[in-house]
C-alpha cells in the first residue's frame, strides 16, 4: 500500500488481480468517496468486472440488458443530470455498434463521462471477428473533446481511472481481457494524462508501444540490450488523444529511428497518431508501424496472434534489427529543423 | 405434415449425438458457451434435419433455406450440427477456438461451409434474415428463412427494428425461434431487463406468436408447419427451453453461460446426457 498517494490498492494486488479486476475495485472505492459517479454496463457486468461497482454501491448502478446504443445514451442523459458516469463493456460494442451514441450524445454534448472498454485489440483472440476490436482508438481518436487513454497494465489502469476524474470531458480508456502481465514493478511513478512514460532508455532507436505491446517491447529492449548491446529507448505512449509530441519530437532527434507497436489496426491508431506529428513537425527518420495489418485477423489465442502479427517481443526485436540496418536517408536539400 | 413417432424417434437420436458433440467441442475448444449451445439444440435438429432443404454436396445451392443463428455465440452448438448434417468432417471440431482454426466462437461464413451469414454481435441476425427474406422474395424464390434469437438478445434495439421491417414487408417467408431459455450472462432477463410480456410484444409489432416446448419436437414441428401456412405475416416461435439443458449440473445456472471443461466434468457431462436418453 501506497498511502501518501492515497492508492489503495498495490503491485501485490496487481499480480494477483487483471486489469479489469483492480479497474472494478479502483471504481468500487472511488464511488465511496464521489457520490456523483454512477456505473453502467450492458449485461457484461461481470466479464468488464464493472460490477464491483454495483456490489457496492446498488442505488448508483444501471445494467440495461443487451443494448449498448442505449447504454449511451442513457449515460449521456445521467451526465445531463450532473452525475459522472463510468460505461463499461467489450470494445468493439463502445466504438462500433454504439459509435454514433458516444460520439454524438456524449462527445459532441462534452459530457463528463468515462468509458472504459474490455476485451481490445486482440485480446479475445478466440471469439473472432465480431468481437475483435482494432478499430477503436482510429475511431475514438477522431471524436472532438474525447481524451483517449491505453494503460498498460493494472497499475496504470488504477492511475488512469483516478487521474480521469481531474480531466471532466469524455474519456476512452481500453484494456484487454484480464490476462495482461503487470509491466510496472511499483505504484508511485508520474502518471499524467498526456505524457508518455519513459520505461528504458535507449539512444540508438525508439520504440513507442501502448498497452499490451509496452511490455513486449520492454522485454526486446532488455534482450537486445544483454545480447548485442543494442540501446533501445521504450516509451509508453499511454495517452493516445492528446499525444505528447515533445516525446515524440525527442526520440526522433535523439534516435532518429521509430518504431510504434500497438494491439491495433496500422490504419489510425497509434502508429498513425506518431506519423502525423512526425510529418508535421518536418523531422527526418525512418518509421515502422507495428500492428495489426489491413485485414480480419484469424481466430486464435492472443499469444499466438501477437506473434504472428509480430507485435510480441520477438516481432519487436525482428523489426529493431532491420531497421538498425538500414540508413535514414541524408539528404543536403532537407532542411531538418524547420 | 405433422412429425410421425418415427421421425421424432430419429430427431432425439440427432440430438443426443449433437448435445454429445456440443459438450467435447467446448471440451476441445477450451471453454465455449455451452449453456445456450445446450438449450437451442432442439431447433437446429428440427430445421437441419427434417424441415430445411439444403444440400450438404452443394452448400452455395442458390434455393436452400436459409438459417441465421442472430445468438451467434451458439457456434459451438451450431457447427456439431453442420458437421453432422455432412457439410464438413466432424474431426475437425477438434481444432475449435485453435489458432488458425476455420472455427471460433463465433462462426465466420467465409470458413464454415453451410453457414449462412457471419454473426455473434447480438441484434444483428434478425435484419439479416429480413433482408433474405426480401431477397426470396425479389427473385421469386421459395426458400424461408429461419432466424434464431437469444430471449437476453430480444433487450438490442436493432431486433425491433428488424421486427418491425418484417412486418411491413409482410415477410411469411420468415420464421424467427427465441430461445427463451431465461438468462442471459449477468442473471436471469426478468432481473436484467425484462422482457415480459414477450409474446405481446411480437404480437404489437405485427408477428404471428406461437409458443412451444423447445425441447419437444412434436410441439416444435407443429409450430414450424403451422408458421409455413400463416400467410400475410412472418410468425415468431417462443420456445420455452433450459439452459444447459441435458447437463444436469448446468441446467439453469447462469454461470454455465460460457464455461471450459476438463476430463472428468466433460466425462460426468457425457453421462447425463446419455442418461437424459435412456443410454445408460
Ligand atoms: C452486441 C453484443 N453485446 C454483448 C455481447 C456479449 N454477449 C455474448 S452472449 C451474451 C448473452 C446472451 O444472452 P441470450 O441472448 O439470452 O443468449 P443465450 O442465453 O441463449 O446464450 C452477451 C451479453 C455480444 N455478443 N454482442
Amino acid at each position: 500500500m501506497s498511502e501518501e498517494s492515497g492508492l489503495t490498492y498495490s503491485v501485490y494486488d496487481t499480480d494477483h488481480m487483471t486489469p479489469a479486476e483492480i479497474y472494478g475495485h479502483v471504481l468500487a472505492q472511488l464511488g465511496e468517496e464521489r457520490k456523483d459517479l454512477v456505473a453502467l454496463t450492458a449485461d457484461l457486468a461481470k466479464s468488464t468486472k464493472i460490477g464491483k461497482f454495483g456490489e457496492k454501491h446498488p442505488e448508483r448502478f444501471f445494467n440495461v440488458g443487451i443494448a449498448e446504443q442505449n447504454l449511451f445514451g442513457i449515460a449521456a442523459g445521467l451526465a445531463l443530470a450532473g452525475y459522472v458516469p463510468f460505461v463499461s463493456t467489450f470494445a468493439v460494442f463502445a466504438s462500433l455498434r454504439a459509435g454514433e451514441q458516444v460520439r454524438t450524445d456524449i462527445c459532441y454534448q462534452n459530457l463528463d463521462c468515462k468509458i472504459i472498454a474490455t476485451h481490445s485489440g486482440l485480446s479475445f483472440g478466440t471469439a473472432g471477428s465480431t468481437h475483435h476490436c482494432t478499430e477503436d482508438l482510429a475511431v475514438m481518436r477522431s471524436f472532438a473533446n474525447m481524451t483517449v487513454v491505453v494503460p498498460a497494465d493494472g497499475i496504470e489502469t488504477a492511475n488512469a481511472v483516478r487521474a480521469s476524474l481531474d480531466r471532466p470531458g469524455p474519456l476512452y480508456m481500453r484494456i484487454g481481457r484480464g490476462f495482461e502481465q503487470t509491466v510496472y514493478e511499483k505504484e508511485n511513478y508520474d502518471f499524467e494524462i498526456g505524457k508518455a512514460v519513459t520505461m528504458h532508455e535507449g539512444s540508438d532507436i525508439t520504440v513507442i508501444a501502448c498497452g499490451p505491446c509496452v511490455l513486449q517491447a520492454l522485454e526486446a529492449a532488455k534482450e537486445l540490450k544483454e545480447s548485442q548491446g543494442i540501446e533501445v529507448r521504450v516509451l509508453n505512449m499511454h495517452t493516445i488523444k492528446p499525444i505528447d509530441r515533445e516525446a515524440i519530437i525527442e526520440a526522433v532527434n535523439d534516435t532518429r529511428k521509430i518504431i510504434t507497436v500497438e494491439n491495433h489496426s496500422v490504419i489510425g491508431g497509434l502508429g498513425s497518431a506518431v506519423a502525423e506529428v512526425i510529418t508535421e513537425e518536418g523531422k527526418s527518420c525512418r518509421l515502422k508501424r507495428l500492428g495489426i495489418p489491413d485485414v480480419f485477423a484469424i481466430v486464435g489465442q492472443t499469444d499466438d496472434l501477437y506473434n504472428l502479427y509480430k507485435i510480441d517481443a520477438e516481432g519487436i526485436t525482428e523489426a529493431v534489427a532491420e531497421m538498425l540496418g538500414k540508413e535514414v536517408e541524408e539528404d543536403d536539400d532537407w532542411e531538418d529543423e524547420l | 405434415m405433422a412429425l410421425s413417432e418415427k421421425e421424432i424417434g430419429t430427431l432425439n437420436e440427432i440430438a443426443w449425438k449433437i448435445r454429445r458433440s456440443v459438450v467435447q467441442t467446448t471440451q476441445w475448444a477450451g471453454g465455449g458457451h455451452i449453456g445456450g449451445g445446450l438449450s437451442q439444440v432442439e431447433i437446429l435438429v428440427a430445421l437441419y434435419f427434417h424441415y430445411m432443404k439444403v444440400d450438404p454436396e452443394n452448400p452455395q445451392w442458390e434455393d436452400r433455406d436459409r438459417m441465421v443463428l442472430s445468438k451467434g455465440h451458439g457456434g459451438v452448438g451450431l457447427a456439431p450440427v453442420l458437421a453432422e448434417k455432412g457439410f464438413f468432417s466432424s474431426e475437425l471440431l477438434k481444432t475449435f477456438n485453435h489458432t488458425g482454426s476455420l472455427f471460433g466462437m463465433h462462426l465466420d461464413r467465409l470458413k464454415v461451409k453451410g453457414l449462412d451469414a457471419s454473426t455473434g454481435s447480438l441484434g444483428h441476425g434478425l435484419p439479416i434474415a429480413v433482408g433474405l427474406a426480401l431477397g426470396a422474395r425479389l427473385k421469386n424464390k421459395d426458400w424461408r428463412t429461419y432466424c434464431i434469437m437469444g430471449d437476453g438478445e430480444l433487450a438490442e434495439g436493432s431486433i425491433w427494428e428488424g421486427a418491425m421491417a418484417a412486418a411491413h414487408y409482410k415477410l411469411n417467408n420468415l420464421t424467427g425461434f427465441v430461445d427463451r431459455n431465461m438468462h442471459c450472462i449477468d442473471g436471469c432477463t426478468e432481473d436484467v431487463m425484462s422482457l415480459e410480456p414477450i409474446g405481446e410484444k411480437w404480437t404489437a409489432f405485427g408477428w404471428n406468436v406461437l409458443e412451444c416446448d423447445g425441447h419437444d419436437f412434436k410441439a416444435l414441428g407443429e409450430k414450424i408447419e403451422k408458421a409455413q401456412q400463416l400467410d400475410d405475416k412472418p410468425t415468431v416461435i417462443i420456445c420455452h427451453t433450459v439452459k444447459g439443458k441435458g447437463v444436469d449440473y448446468m441446467e439453469d445456472k447462469p454461470e454455465w453461460h460460457y464455461g471450459g471443461l476438463d476430463t472428468s466434468m466433460a466425462e460426468d457431462a457425457l453421462k447425463s446426457i446419455d442418461r437424459m436418453y435412456n443410454k445408460i
